[in-house]
């Protein structure tokens, strides 16, 4: 279990992230949702030691996460963050076996490689396992980088926006492969997510934030309805039942 | 990829055989040619291979730091402060010896190069061609100091014909601390996969449990010490840190655990290569290394900026 406890974060007078009281259960799918500039990606890089609150705390297990050591920590908790730009000429096994290497520290023993080889097959990217990571295209190298850190299997995965640069098909592709590690390896992946009717239909939870505030925390069901969910956006939109399952029509 | 490793070796030593074999006067089998080959031929074509190799290492090792591939020690200020240490050394502590000379150099490349990293954390637009384009400004600005306070100590011409790669005047006991540099590009080696970790950034890095900071740390010292033990004894090759890192990445990709090793070869190859060049081209005279490697090192760059399609996006 992941808690926060009065989380904020300032940068000068701006406060991006105010009194954020949450808990990660250690298992299933849970998205964030929300505006531009709600503080979806801070919460992230708090959570995941990527950067330090101006006061609160995050616990992984009830332990504070600061006092943790960060070698430890990358075999509990992985993050993906939105941009990764590289400039390294780094192929797609180079780059996976990295999401192993807080296992063998540079040197892969036989159950990390079995373990590259799942990952890289459970993404389809066995054919461009050799190329590099620079030569693949948008939505590739995309699927490259979350290998990467399901390479890394940890309890806990944070993923920022990871259906960006993909198409329908492999967004789709990437939801169903991320609910089976959820569901049958139970792994707890936390998604920041742009597009809502994505979220609602993977999710087994979805935080909204707004304003650096969480405003919500619910099951889908409960999230997506017209009225919660133009709160949260301040825009105009309709949910209906299509088979069964709510849709957000927000697109005129 | 070994394939590569072995083609470079034994390019190594077929030009390490030429550099031995070539000079104003010819090798016999007796005791004169052994003592010039012990004193003269030798401890130079060992220069060549340490100053190549090292000088290598350290610019895939700043590449990685700036995230850049276009950024090496000659353009990022760490030589002109190492150079900015030998001359306020030359100026207040001429007798000092080549240990305190060193020391100097060395610390001064240290926090040269530690702003110049600064300064790059602190510009959030990082174009790839702003980073250099700092870094040449930035040097610029140093070497406009150097050039100041050497004209005003007349030291203006022995700074600069230290600082320039030179092999010309090496000979036995006059080069040894070259394998300092040989050690230290050892040492990288093998840290070289979190080296790599830290060329992909910081938040990549503190995911996997890098101490990114201390990463950070560590190659910037490396790349510093490198450069100013060459500074110091060999003067410094320009274009060398640049050219071979890119060739070898085109060959091998970035992974600095399978490409430091050609990275190093290669390095040696095309310093011995150039000092070839530099001694047989206006024999028995010689032009200096750094001449001959400014004038193949751009057309080498430049042949990998505009003929390599594949690399140029």
């Amino acid at each position: 279990m992941i808690q926060t406890q009065q989380l904020c974060l300032k940068y000068g007078t701006i406060e991006v992230l105010k009194d954020i009281n949450l808990t990660f259960k250690s298992a299933g799918i849970t998205s964030i949702i929300g505006p531009n500039g709600a503080g979806k990606s801070s919460l992230l890089s708090l959570v995941c030691r990527l950067q330090q609150p101006t006061s609160g705390t995050v616990t992984l297990n009830g332990e504070q996460i600061s006092r943790l050591k960060s070698p430890d920590l990358a075999r509990q908790l992985a993050v993906l963050r939105q941009e990764n730009h590289i400039v390294a000429r780094l192929t797609v096994e180079d780059l996976v076996c990295f999401g192993r290497f807080p296992y063998h520290q540079g040197r892969p023993k036989t159950a990390d490689m079995a373990k590259i080889d799942s990952v890289i097959d459970f993404l389809d990217l066995q054919p461009f396992r050799l190329r590099y990571i620079n030569e693949l295209s948008g939505g590739q190298r995309q699927r490259a980088f979350i290998a990467m850190v399901l390479a890394q299997d940890t309890q806990y995965l944070f993923l920022d926006e990871p259906l960006n640069n993909l198409d329908m098909k492999h967004s789709v592709n990437i939801m169903k492969r991320l609910q089976q590690a959820a569901q049958v390896m139970h792994k707890s992946i936390i998604m920041v997510m742009h597009d809502i009717n994505f979220a609602a239909c993977y999710s087994d939870e979805i935080i909204a934030m707004k304003q650096g505030r969480i405003i919500y925390q619910d099951c889908p069901q409960m999230i997506m309805q017209s009225q919660m969910l133009e709160n949260i956006y301040d825009m105009p939109l309709k949910v209906i039942e299509l088979e069964g399952r709510p849709l957000c029509l927000y697109y005129r | 990829m070994y394939k590569f490793n072995l083609w470079a070796l034994t390019l190594v030593i077929v030009l390490c055989v030429t550099s031995l074999l070539i000079g104003s006067s010819s090798l016999n089998f007796d005791v004169a040619s052994l003592d010039l080959l012990l004193i003269s031929r030798i401890p130079r074509t060992a220069a060549l291979i340490l100053a190549g190799t090292s000088l290598a290492v350290a610019g895939v090792i700043m590449q990685q730091l700036a995230r850049n591939k276009f950024v090496e020690p000659t353009t990022t200020g760490t030589v002109e402060w190492a150079t900015l240490g030998m001359l306020l050394m030359l100026m207040f502590f001429p007798q000092a010896s080549v240990f305190y000379k060193l020391l100097v150099a060395c610390l001064m490349s240290v926090i040269g190069t530690a702003i110049f990293l600064l300064i790059l954390r602190k510009i959030s637009l990082r174009s790839d061609f702003l980073v250099p384009l700092i870094g040449i400004m930035y040097a610029g600005v140093i070497g406009a100091i150097i050039t100041f306070i050497a004209y005003r100590a007349e030291l203006l011409q022995s700074i600069w014909v230290w600082v320039q790669g030179d092999f010309s005047m090496i000979l036995r006991g006059r080069y040894e601390l070259l394998w300092l540099a040989g050690g230290l590009s050892i040492l990288a080696y093998f840290t070289a996969d979190k080296l790599t970790l830290a060329g992909l950034g910081k938040q990549v890095s503190i995911n996997l449990g890098i101490n990114y900071n201390r990463v950070f740390i560590w190659g910037l010292i490396l790349v510093a010490l490198i450069t100013g033990v060459s500074v110091v004894n060999s003067g410094v090759i320009p274009f060398l840190g640049l050219v071979v890192p890119n060739i070898v990445s085109l060959l091998v990709g970035d992974n600095l655990r399978r490409s430091l090793p050609l990275v190093a070869l290669v390095g040696a190859a095309l310093v011995l290569f150039c000092d070839i060049l530099a001694r047989v081209i206006n024999y028995p005279y010689e032009v200096p290394i750094a001449t001959v490697m400014g004038v193949v090192g751009s057309c080498i760059f430049l042949y990998l900026l505009l003929g390599n399609k594949r690399y140029a996006s």
